[in-house]
């Protein structure tokens, strides 16, 4: 009996080892990024702004156009190397029936305008995003960053960097199709 | 009155020494804000010593020349000039960014173990050592009987053999 008790209790150390290593290693095996962070808006509704269209400057959106549907709102700047990456896969995305809105974000009008021509516009509306109000408010921190918006307009998701096939097959998607 | 003029001379040669140091740096990244008061001056730069640059993981906006640290001083700035205070500020980066962005972490049940953590290492600590010397002293005061017949035989048998 207290020979058990014994064992049991130099096993002690060995069991705090193990749960360390595991809690350790489980981020670094699951590959998860620590430069990725959760949104801290999940769960609440696009905030309010007023931003031009980026082919017209006369021509004003607010955060209605964000509701009504579920759709994707993607953020990105001619000067991200990796939105040229992810732009392929977004006009994939908008041949298959995908709602997605572009917001370009502190860029030069010009260029983005060339850019949308270039490489194909997936965007249904481009907002021009020139000071980075909307980007402040939304907690961007890089391009480019994807947002899940459903019909209320309330984000339910939000990805950072490349949006490929992996991406949306294994985590986007579900949520997508789990949105109101 | 004669601190006060003190106190205007020096910081009128370190606006000058400052305004050497950065002409001859040029385009070195130091942002030159001004305010209102010293108050929100000293606001400001807690600020931006607290709140941490979502892009760059460990430095805090103050250090960072980063696009969006550059971007988030500014801000900060301006809440700090409209008369909002430190915990406004806090707030409205954190709604924006999340606890990332400070650099002391409120607590919740996710950052409870921070704060307990090293308290039960402690108190674990000192069960274990109390433990082991009630062991210890126990097992160097109490014989059982068998033992304790044992000890009178001999100390009777050297009484004895003292005696005789």
């Amino acid at each position: 009996m207290l020979n058990k008790r014994r064992v049991l209790t130099l096993l002690i150390p060995f069991i705090i080892f193990i749960t360390g290593a595991v809690f350790l290693a489980t981020p670094l095996l699951k590959g998860s990024d620590p430069s990725k962070l959760d949104s801290a808006l999940i769960g609440q509704a696009i905030p309010e702004f007023t931003l031009q269209d980026i082919y017209d400057e006369n021509k004003q959106y607010d955060a209605s156009i964000l509701k009504g549907q579920k759709m994707l709102l993607n953020v990105w700047a001619t000067w991200c190397p990796t939105c040229y990456a992810e732009h392929t896969y977004l006009n994939k995305l908008a041949q298959q029936g995908f709602y997605i809105v572009g917001m370009n974000y502190k860029d030069d009008r010009k260029k983005a305008i060339r850019w949308l021509k270039d490489l194909n516009d997936p965007y249904k509306i481009s907002l021009f995003d020139k000071s980075g109000l909307l980007g402040l408010d939304l907690g961007v921190y890089g391009a480019p960053e994807t947002f899940l918006i459903d019909s209320q307009g309330i984000i339910q998701y939000r990805h950072v960097g490349d949006l490929n096939e992996q991406v949306w097959n294994d985590k986007l998607l579900a949520i997508y199709e789990a949105m109101q | 009155m004669i601190k006060v003029s003190k106190f205007n001379l020096l910081s009128v040669l370190l606006l000058l020494l400052g305004s050497v140091l950065f002409s001859t740096n040029g385009q070195a990244a130091i942002d030159t804000f001004e305010f209102d008061n010293a108050q929100q001056e000293k606001t400001f730069h807690e600020l931006t010593k607290l709140l941490r640059c979502p892009k760059c993981q460990n430095q805090n906006i103050a250090d960072s020349n980063a696009e969006l640290a550059k971007d988030l001083r500014n801000k900060t700035y301006d809440l700090v000039k409209q008369g909002q205070s430190k915990e406004q500020v806090v707030d409205y980066m954190v709604a924006r960014f999340g606890n990332f962005v400070r650099y002391d972490p409120p607590v919740t049940p996710a950052t409870i173990f921070l704060w307990l953590g090293p308290l039960l290492f402690i108190i674990f600590g000192l069960l274990v050592l109390f433990k082991q010397i009630k062991k210890q002293r126990s097992k160097t005061t109490h014989l059982d009987d068998q033992e304790q017949q044992k000890l009178q035989a001999l100390l009777q048998k050297h009484v004895k053999d003292t005696h005789s």
